[in-house]
């Protein structure tokens, strides 16, 4: 229990997706225009998140690693599949946004048409097969870890991404110079962010 | 192509390569392929790499995508496209892996990346889907070349003054540190990638004022 509370934590402060490794940048910078639709898009990213980790956790530990299928007989003890893991990880992560994109669909037109062209786009969001490939780098040893790994890297984004959408929500009334207005500055104050955020560096519970 | 005789080069397809590089660079202006682009900057050589693989990807996925855009059912495209990168993906990765080891573990997850970086999902829906194989090849090119360029640009302002060197040799001469120059320790560090893009793109619609956004809505 104290191991999986440590691993959400870092997950959600020391590892940030963003800050410390800029996974899903694209759609951090170009949803984070107002609050209302940074929530939407951050709950999406946890949604996925926590769904596509655990169950590329399964694929890689029972069909993809290294010995993986000695379940189904012996003889496969050295049958190493891992190259497939790119293909079907994100196999995994496509059909599992089509899923959440015909909920919202569903469920909230308004959030649906808000996020437009970015609710397909969680599917190349680069943190979404970011957890399942970091997933896979630091090898966790149960289920229940990877899950908690999913679901705190997606806190994680989630928070980024509320921030700096309030941040820019407010910045819209100072005199930024020209050329830095927009694009620009989302840039710099990541940046700010992210040294912020490296405070939490080493932290361990 | 062959019907209306188009040259291989005419201005139009020109234009194609050219564009990307500035007035409507993949990084700066359209906002895509950010997410590799920061964090393996830390160096030149993988950003080097990096920009190498993404421009072979980028080629060789916009000429299958355009040959297969009449085949394609519209419902299913983004699973069909991503299957393509992904397998032009895995051939990069074990290239790198047999012939550049020590860049391929610098690079980790990155190259795996690789097929979720949205230049490229951006350009085979934005482009290769409507268009010819020849000019789609073209679009893939520059565009993974401005993407490139940036990353370049970064790799060495972030190498230089980080750790005092430019693709592994010394440039700073060792005088300068007797003298007591130290390198910057935050160029090594994440944050400063973001800053360093967003120093560029200040200068680039400095110099180019069209690309100034309006005050924002």
């Amino acid at each position: 229990m104290e191991n999986l509370v440590n691993i959400f934590v870092k997950s959600i402060f020391v590892d940030n997706m963003i800050f410390a490794y800029f996974l899903g940048m694209c759609s951090y910078l170009a949803v984070s225009k107002t609050v209302k639709t940074s929530t939407g898009l951050g709950l999406a990213v946890v949604f996925v998140l926590g769904i596509t980790v655990p169950i590329n956790y399964l694929i890689h530990n029972y069909i993809l690693k290294e010995g993986a299928l000695t379940w189904i007989s012996p003889q496969y003890a050295d049958v190493d599949l891992s190259f497939l893991s790119f293909i079907l990880f994100i196999a995994v992560i496509a059909s599992m946004v089509q899923l959440v994109e015909m909920v919202i669909e569903k469920f909230s037109p308004t959030l649906y048409s808000n996020l437009g062209i970015f609710l397909p786009l969680i599917a190349v969001n680069c943190s979404i097969l970011g957890g399942s490939l970091f997933m896979q780098e630091r090898a966790y040893n149960s289920l229940a870890e990877a899950t908690v790994f999913g679901l705190g890297s997606g806190v994680g984004w989630f928070l980024a991404i509320i921030g700096i959408a309030a941040i820019r929500e407010k910045i819209r009334y100072s005199n930024v110079p020209a050329p830095l207005r927009g694009l620009g500055i989302t840039f710099i104050i990541t940046g700010l962010m992210g040294i912020a955020f490296m405070g939490f560096m080493g932290i361990k519970l | 192509m062959s019907q209306d005789r188009e040259p291989l080069f005419s201005s139009k397809n020109l234009k194609l390569l050219r564009e990307p590089l500035d007035d409507s660079n993949p990084i700066t202006v359209q906002v895509l392929g950010i997410c590799s682009a920061l964090a393996i900057t830390v160096k030149l050589e993988p950003s080097v790499v990096m920009a190498l693989s993404v421009v072979f990807v980028m080629g060789v996925s916009n000429v299958v995508v355009s040959l297969l855009r009449a085949k394609i059912p519209p419902r299913i495209r983004i699973i069909v496209q991503l299957t393509v990168i992904a397998s032009l993906v895995i051939l990069v990765d074990e290239f790198l892996a047999a012939f550049a080891y020590e860049v391929s573990k610098q690079l980790s997850v990155f190259v795996g990346l690789i097929i979720t970086n949205c230049i490229i999902m951006g350009r085979l829906e934005a482009f290769a889907l409507a268009n010819k194989p020849w000019p789609s090849f073209l679009d893939g090119i520059g565009n993974a070349a401005g993407y490139g360029l940036i990353l370049v640009i970064v790799g060495f302002v972030r190498e230089l003054f980080g750790s005092g060197t430019i693709y592994g040799y010394q440039v700073v001469p060792e005088q300068a540190y007797t003298a007591g120059y130290e390198n910057n320790g935050l160029f090594i560090l994440p944050p400063m990638a973001l800053v360093t893009v967003g120093i560029i793109i200040w200068v680039q619609r400095y110099r180019n004022r069209k690309l100034i956004e309006e005050q924002q809505s």
